[in-house]
């Protein structure tokens, strides 16, 4: 068996295939220790305007390790490309990052991204150097799409932002990933660890996550969950499965059973 | 002493004259390397907060890493 491959990104090595978020967790220290236990080595953050009424305290970035962990800013909440290109060259000013995850959000309820918004703004970053990573919808055009602007990988959904819903189209998944040139990182959807390994097993280069582990009674138990099964499901895939079939077909020899006549 | 208008973080304020973002993140108690700062839709680099002057009608927008994912 040969080991796997360090994911790459742009011109980034990861050694795991998880990203996980900082959104939702009952407090900061659940959250460290859930960090801990994913084994993740790069980690989601928003960028928001500061609050004016002098209550800035500590911000996000007091509760990374930023030897340890790799933080992949995002434009989440953007409805324009304009503000979600913006958001990106503040983030890259407050982090000395040139990684984003782009996000621009096209419907308030289902949260699915704006396609068209979302390319544009993916050309406009590309341009300016960023490393692109968008949220997109799960369609193999989008994906080609974004990955002709220059994007450094697609992140497609599994179903929508903090739904629990696991990986609603596997075939999308997958034709996705036959036909990228970049990495596929599976952005959204996952709720129990099971979603995690049918994404990579879908031969997803990686998963993000947030709510899935945030949200789950004990997350820091769920973020080991996620970690095992995003290897597990790399492993299988990496080895191959069998071949589904209609009928039966035995695992013990059918003959030189006792009671027959020879 | 004339002050000018300014909108920061889209609440209008009235602010010293000729004030650099540096003041203003005095006054709001910000620290500089928590922030990172728009005028006008153009990124101001942190190393210009000390001379970046505040002008009538400016839009600033302030900006910190937050939860997300």
């Amino acid at each position: 068996m040969s080991p796997d491959t360090p994911l790459k990104i742009g011109a980034y090595e990861l050694t795991s295939r998880l990203i996980v978020g900082t959104g939702k967790y009952p407090s900061l220290e659940v959250m460290q220790l859930a960090h801990e236990a994913s084994g993740a080595k790069m980690i989601t953050v928003a960028i928001r305007r500061i609050g004016l009424d002098g209550a800035n305290g500590k911000t996000m970035l007091d509760y990374i390790d930023r030897r340890r962990f790799r933080i992949l800013p995002n434009t989440a909440g953007c409805r324009t490309a304009k503000d979600a290109v913006l958001t990106a060259q503040l983030a890259r000013e407050l982090l000395g990052t040139d990684l984003i995850k782009l996000e621009v959000i096209g419907d308030a309820e289902t949260l699915y991204p704006d396609t068209v918004e979302t390319i544009e703004a993916a050309r406009e970053l590309v341009a300016d150097g960023f490393t692109v990573l968008p949220y997109i919808i799960d369609d193999p055009t989008a994906c080609k799409r974004l990955e002709e602007v220059g994007c450094a990988a697609v992140m497609p959904l599994g179903a929508p932002i903090g739904s629990g819903l696991g990986i609603c189209n596997p075939y999308s998944i997958r034709i996705i990933r036959e036909r990228s040139g970049v990495p596929v990182i599976v952005d959204a959807g996952v709720g129990t660890a099971s979603d995690a390994a049918i994404a990579m097993e879908l031969g997803a280069d990686a998963v993000l996550m947030n709510t899935g582990i945030a949200a789950a009674s004990d997350p820091v138990a769920m973020a080991l969950a996620m970690r095992l099964a995003v290897e597990a499901g790399r492993t299988a895939y990496l080895a191959g499965r069998m071949e589904k079939r209609l009928y039966a077909n035995a695992s013990s020899p059918m003959t030189d059973l006792i009671g027959t006549p020879r | 002493m004339i002050g000018v208008v300014a909108t920061i973080n889209g609440q209008a304020r009235e602010l010293a004259a000729g004030i650099t973002l540096e003041a203003l993140l005095r006054e709001l108690d910000v620290a500089g390397n928590a922030v990172a700062i728009a005028v006008n839709q153009r990124v101001v680099p942190r190393a210009r907060f000390g001379v970046h002057a505040i002008g009538e009608g400016d839009a600033v927008e302030i900006i910190q890493a937050v939860a997300g994912g």
